[in-house]
């Protein structure tokens, strides 16, 4: 079994806030009790990372994720509960910290590596690397101050990555430079998982998080709202998200005399792996189960665009045609949808069971699986396309 | 990752200041440091063309006026500019460290609220800076010692070491003290203004040492002698042990007093040594302090 490399134990963070924050002697001597309130930025927060690991810490702003990281880093303290690392660790809260204008770009980039605990050694060693990856090899002997902010934004990841922790802490610092290096830096990222490197990554980019990493924490207020799967916790925010744009928003609810046991996506090819291509056929199953007799369920489903959250597609049992007579057990209903040609993108399913007579909601789940689609590769190799010939008098 | 790999642990509580782990801490981060007093050089002379000589050319400046001032003049005190240099670059390195050490962690705010690392390291890179400058600025006044045809005396020069090393550690302790304290009381740096230039003039560098004691042995107040009282600012037997091995003549020859405090070298060591100690146990004490809140800095700032 694999060692916890990060153990966060009941950790809760209290921030003094000041309305105005004796920053003097006078006002301290003055003002006999200064107006502070509490906030509390991390309540009773505790899960663990295993060694080789990649964690996502995901939430809205605000809600603890970068106060955890710095607790982890040890730049802050907790309030309360306690933080077993274990390790050498690097946290790359900021790229290029410590960089001066002044200096030229070789000079920062010892600085800087020194602050994230590189050696001279081990940055002389990794120098030509850094150079490289940043692609600024003409620059190097320059002051940073002529330097563009894309390219300072490249140097500081540039150290950041050639930085070789066994434990490494990174906060929203992907969200940099164009694709192309953003690509190179996931690229990595997927580097340092091969190697067997721990990783906590604090992001606002869910699909990052469902790309790359093996579990995901969520917070909210400070508290752990969801723990798990990448694909669970990105949902749950997903829904919290959901939540806030419609006060009405549930993501299940009903009576729940009929339930949804499980949902599945298949392909024509049978199977469920990846992304669908567009146009291409595929089939909802729903299994069904009951716990008590159902008179007249009825079973639909909805397809809302991920970007736009407009409906595109429904479909209802009752509306074919199907009427499910009276039973008590289980059901298989497949939807098979024969094309689906939506651009690109996310959509999410919602599923519904409900009385067929009085509309009442057995249980409904909304938006809760995703089906991504995708445009077919263009064809760009030479193929045999077969030409017919003719010709006419005219 | 090895089995036995070190565990940090991270709880509430600032864990003691435990010296000889602490130290350890700081020296391994010790690239850090220098990497930290070689940007400060190099950023303090960026785009200047003499560079790291404008760092001599002040006491060389500093010698020339008064030796030319002292000859037109034809004041008494003799070799005054050595006299004067002697405890002025003392006085430096101590003030220098303090009103840049004091100011080192809110400066490098964004540091200290994105990098984990020793926070003494800051303060420590602002001695470091003001030690490369005192070093410079001995050398000049080292060869001007000779030059001037003043020249060493061999007993005295043995207190030099002593007397630095006590001005380090008292430096020292001073600015870890005062960085912390600054980082929730802004104030410090500015009382520290004022009271750098009250200290100045109370630390016998610019005027005679034995013209002090003399005048506050002759009249005790309420039957203390205040030259002892004097005494008590660690910085006169430290700026006094500079100047008696590098001045080193207590009486010049053809003057009517001595310049300085006709006290015996032995008395002038013990003493030393007695500050060196108390300096040692501030440092302990302030050390601790700022150990205590730094784990609060990121918060503060």
């Amino acid at each position: 079994m694999t060692a916890a490399a990060i153990e966060v134990d009941d950790v809760s963070k209290k921030f003094r806030l000041f309305r105005e924050r004796p920053t003097s002697l006078k006002q301290r001597l003055l003002s006999v009790r200064s107006r502070a309130e509490d906030f509390w930025a991390l309540r009773d927060v505790s899960f663990d990372v295993l060694e080789g690991t990649s964690l996502g810490l995901i939430g809205q702003n605000g809600s603890g994720k970068t106060t955890l990281l710095k607790i982890v880093a040890g730049i802050l303290r907790p309030t309360s509960g306690v933080v077993r690392q274990r390790g050498r660790m690097a946290a790359l809260l900021e790229l290029g910290a410590g960089f001066h204008p002044e200096l030229t770009g070789r000079e920062n980039v010892y600085l800087n590596a020194s602050f994230l605990g590189l050696s001279r050694r081990e940055t002389d060693r990794a120098y030509d690397a850094i150079v490289e990856f940043a692609e600024l090899e003409e620059f190097m002997d320059n002051q940073v101050k002529f330097f563009s902010s894309g390219m300072l934004v490249r140097l500081g990841f540039a150290v950041a990555v050639h930085v070789e922790p066994e434990v490494l802490l990174i906060d929203e610092v992907l969200a940099v430079g164009d694709e192309a290096f953003q690509a190179k830096c996931l690229e990595r990222i997927r580097r340092f998982q091969r190697e067997g490197r721990t990783i906590v990554l604090v992001t606002h980019a869910l699909d990052t998080v469902r790309a790359i990493c093996d579990r995901a924490v969520m917070l909210h207020h400070g508290r752990v709202h969801a723990l798990g799967s990448p694909d669970d916790v990105v949902r749950e925010m997903r829904y919290l998200l959901l939540g806030q744009v419609d006060q009405g928003f549930v993501p299940e609810e009903g009576t729940r005399e009929a339930e949804i046991e499980a949902v599945d996506l298949r392909y024509a090819n049978g199977s469920a792996e990846g992304p669908l291509l567009r146009d291409d056929p595929f089939t909802i199953q729903v299994d069904v189960r009951t716990n008590e007799p159902v008179e007249d369920l009825d079973v639909d489903f909805e397809i809302l665009d991920g970007a736009t959250n407009h409906p595109v597609l429904d479909a209802r049992a009752s509306r074919a045609g199907i009427a499910i007579g009276r039973f008590d057990g289980k059901k298989r209903v497949r939807f098979h949808v024969s094309s689906f040609p939506y651009t690109a993108g996310k959509y999410w399913i919602t599923i519904g069971l409900s009385s067929r007579e009085t509309g009442r909601l057995y249980h409904v789940q909304t938006q809760r699986y995703l089906l991504e689609v995708i445009e077919v590769p263009r064809v760009q190799e030479r193929v045999d396309v077969p030409v017919t010939i003719e010709v006419e008098d005219l | 990752m090895a089995a036995d790999a070190e565990v940090a642990v991270r709880t509430s509580e600032a864990s003691r200041l435990r010296i000889a782990a602490r130290v350890r801490d700081v020296a391994s981060r010790r690239e850090t440091l220098l990497n930290l007093v070689r940007k400060e050089l190099k950023v303090k002379y960026a785009q200047s063309v003499l560079g790291a000589i404008w760092s001599l050319l002040n006491p060389i400046v500093f010698l020339a006026v008064f030796s030319f001032v002292m000859r037109i003049t034809n004041n008494q005190f003799r070799d005054y500019p050595v006299y004067l240099l002697s405890g002025l670059l003392a006085w430096n390195l101590c003030s220098v460290s303090l009103t840049t050490g004091a100011r080192s962690v809110i400066d490098n705010g964004n540091l200290v609220k994105k990098v984990a690392f020793p926070r003494e390291i800051l303060p420590l890179s602002a001695i470091g800076v003001a030690l490369v400058d005192f070093v410079l600025q001995s050398a000049v006044l080292f060869l001007f010692i000779p030059a001037s045809g003043h020249g060493f005396s061999l007993p005295e020069l043995a207190v030099y070491p002593l007397a630095l090393v006590t001005l380090i550690v008292f430096t020292t302790a001073m600015t870890l003290w005062l960085a912390a304290l600054n980082v929730r009381y802004r104030d410090i740096q500015h009382l520290l203004n004022i009271g750098l230039l009250v200290w100045f003039w109370f630390t016998p560098i610019v005027y005679s040492g034995y013209l002090v004691k003399d005048v506050l042995t002759r009249h005790p107040v309420l039957g203390v002698n205040l030259w002892n009282v004097f005494l008590v600012n660690p910085l006169t037997p430290i700026v006094m042990g500079f100047q008696r091995a590098l001045y080193a003549v207590v009486r010049p020859v053809g003057s009517t007093k001595p310049v300085l405090p006709d006290v015996s070298l032995p008395w002038l060591a013990g003493v030393l040594a007695l500050v060196l100690v108390a300096s040692l146990a501030f440092l302990r004490l302030t050390w601790g302090t700022f150990f205590r809140l730094s784990g609060d800095f990121a918060e503060e700032l």
